[in-house]
């Protein structure tokens, strides 16, 4: 599934005739699929478009030709900044998704490791345990999650907004899918060279499966960092916004001046823009994992 | 031989305990324990400190099922439901097909498509808010009418659809990802073979390209259905549950603003308890009705 979304296949077409006739499209009906792909990227794009020009105008020109770039300047960017706490949010979203994708990759490789490679009565029983919280809707925790954070005094904290999201079955499955496909020879050669459990999925298990893990740290980042009902229930001092409850906070202090809130979107969605274009293939890798039979 | 394998049935029992423990402690404390707990708290009434004096027995399920709030709200879900859901996928897939065979500058095409999963909830929501918004939005300039009074979001009979345009549009990126690396995964020489065989371009999509993505599909459904049943972010930041909780979905009615279940937890775990139970129903309909129809490789 490690499908290169931007590249054509490796393999080039061969001409005979027959591939030709299906793969190649040509003359007017080439031109017709560039104009309905430009129509449709258009419609895509505006909302992003028409947020990035109102983000680059003074806020007094916001409203007058909303479509066309007009009196190019930061300044909006820097008063949405500077009002909206955003570097506070910006900083407050990365210590917890960090935080949260290092404990989940971790987590998630100790226990596929314990259900692929070692025997224990119940390990059949545990994981399907395991896999069973899946089914659970995140929404049908919360309630009692904000009160076992409550009487833990762990409201307003980083604790409180990670420390429920360390670990995941989702992780687990996706690790466990690929350790399983580690022949179990490799582990008993191993063991006959003295290599320990510890040794093997140090130096074996996981640098065969660094694509998957990869994979499982992007969707883990990207969960936490769009994490939006969670901080709004378990935070209240705006110290701890992350960007999500900081761009609600803006909202609803600045209905008055779109301008700034406009911008204040701009800024948040920008780190998450960068980081999946740099990691397209793993965000592929991710999101059809769960696609996977098995 | 048996003798050994017995011993070491055992022997590795301390280890898996250390690789288990960590994922263990946090799945049965955040996930086992709220579920169990939120059955129990759901069936008492709690006070805003938290407190929970009274218990109104299994009876509190029923008659909150039954109430024309969660009524409302399971109506309004389903609707969202079947508006994002659908409407979704045919986009999806139509931009993924659409951008599936290689033509020069594909790539561009392709990064432009899946770029609103980059986008969170509350960007999407924000963004779409000032889009709509009657008085400073582009949109709404456009559509006049009852986007300019009282807006599309303020409506009652439009706001669930503004909504759902938002929702639409912030999912479209996962749907084309998702959809576009299921298509890029069918083996060519199935397309040839279709092809020798006088299959058409239509033909060639029904009979194989959807029975090889079809895994993806259900997928993709699936999860679309899901995210529409737990959505709250965009509900909070675009309406708030209104207007006449017109868009108050049963999540949002769950942890929404200013409604009963806000201030009392035990009325709380009631409706999410029951959210639960639809969501268990939904995904057994929706794998009994399609798996029938899904073709697994192999």
């Amino acid at each position: 599934m490690a499908t290169d979304m931007t590249s054509q296949p490796a393999i080039p077409h061969r001409a005979t005739p027959d591939r030709a006739a299906i793969d190649q499209i040509r003359g007017g009906r080439k031109l017709g699929r560039y104009a309905l792909l430009t129509v449709m990227a258009v419609i895509v794009l505006f909302p992003i478009y028409v947020m990035v020009v109102g983000a680059l105008k003074p806020g007094t020109k916001v409203l007058d030709q909303p479509l066309l770039p007009s009196n190019f300047t930061l300044q909006t960017l820097k008063d949405a900044w500077r009002d909206g706490h955003l570097g506070r949010a910006l900083y407050n979203s990365a210590i917890v998704s960090v935080v949260v994708t290092f404990a989940q990759v971790i987590t998630s490789i100790l226990a596929a490791y314990a259900f692929v490679f070692l025997k224990f009565p119940g390990r059949n029983i545990l994981f399907a345990i395991f896999l069973g919280t899946l089914l659970v809707p995140l929404e049908a925790t919360l309630t009692v999650n904000r009160r076992t954070i409550q009487n833990f005094g762990w409201l307003n904290s980083y604790k409180g907004l990670t420390v429920p999201f360390l670990a995941t079955a989702f992780g687990i499955f996706l690790i466990r899918q690929v350790f399983l496909t580690i022949p179990k020879e490799m582990r008993e050669a191993a063991s006959m060279d003295g290599l320990g459990h510890i040794g093997f999925l140090r130096e074996v298990a996981v640098p065969l499966s660094r694509p998957t893990i990869g994979a499982l740290a992007l969707f883990g980042f990207l969960t936490s960092w769009n994490q939006y009902l969670w901080p709004v229930l378990v935070t209240t001092d705006s110290k701890y916004n992350t960007v999500q409850t900081g761009l609600k906070a803006l909202k609803l202090a600045s209905l008055s001046q779109p301008n700034l809130v406009i911008a204040g979107t701009v800024i948040v969605a920008l780190p998450i823009f960068i980081v999946l274009i740099a990691f397209q293939r793993q965000l592929v890798r991710g999101l059809t994992a769960g696609a996977v039979k098995g | 031989m048996t003798r050994i394998s017995a011993k070491r049935r055992w022997r590795d029992s301390g280890l898996a305990l250390l690789m288990l423990g960590p994922s263990g402690i946090i799945l049965g404390m955040f996930v086992i324990y709220p579920l169990v707990k939120a059955v129990i708290l759901g069936r008492q009434r709690c006070n805003p400190t938290g407190s929970c004096p009274t218990t109104g027995g299994w009876r509190q399920y029923v008659d909150a099922f039954r109430s024309n709030e969660f009524q409302d709200a399971l109506i309004v879900t389903l609707k969202y439901a079947l508006i994002t859901v659908p409407i979704g996928l045919v986009l999806g897939i139509g931009l993924a097909v659409l951008a599936d065979k290689y033509i020069k500058g594909i790539g561009i095409f392709r990064t432009i498509f899946s770029s609103t999963v980059a986008t969170s909830v509350a960007v999407a929501s924000v963004m779409w808010f000032f889009l709509l918004n009657p008085n400073v939005g582009v949109l709404a300039d456009w559509i006049g009418g009852v986007a300019k009074t009282p807006g599309l979001l303020q409506s009652p009979s439009t706001a669930l659809w503004a909504v759902s345009a938002s929702s639409i549009w912030a999912n479209l990126g996962f749907t084309f990802i998702v959809v576009t690396a299921a298509l890029q995964s069918v083996p060519k020489d199935l397309y040839e073979s279709a092809y020798v065989d006088g299959a058409g371009g239509f033909t060639r999509f029904t009979n194989v390209t959807v029975p090889i993505v079809s895994p993806v599909l259900l997928f993709v459904t699936v999860v679309l259905t899901a995210r529409a049943f737990e959505g709250y972010g965009e509900i909070d930041l675009l309406t708030g549950g209104g207007p006449k909780a017109k868009t108050t979905t049963i999540t949002y009615l769950a942890y929404g603003k200013g409604l009963p279940t806000s201030i009392d937890d035990g009325l709380r775990a009631t409706v999410t308890v029951l959210l639960f139970f639809v969501l268990l129903v939904l995904a057994l309909v929706q794998f009994r009705g399609l798996e029938k129809r899904v073709h697994y490789g192999n």
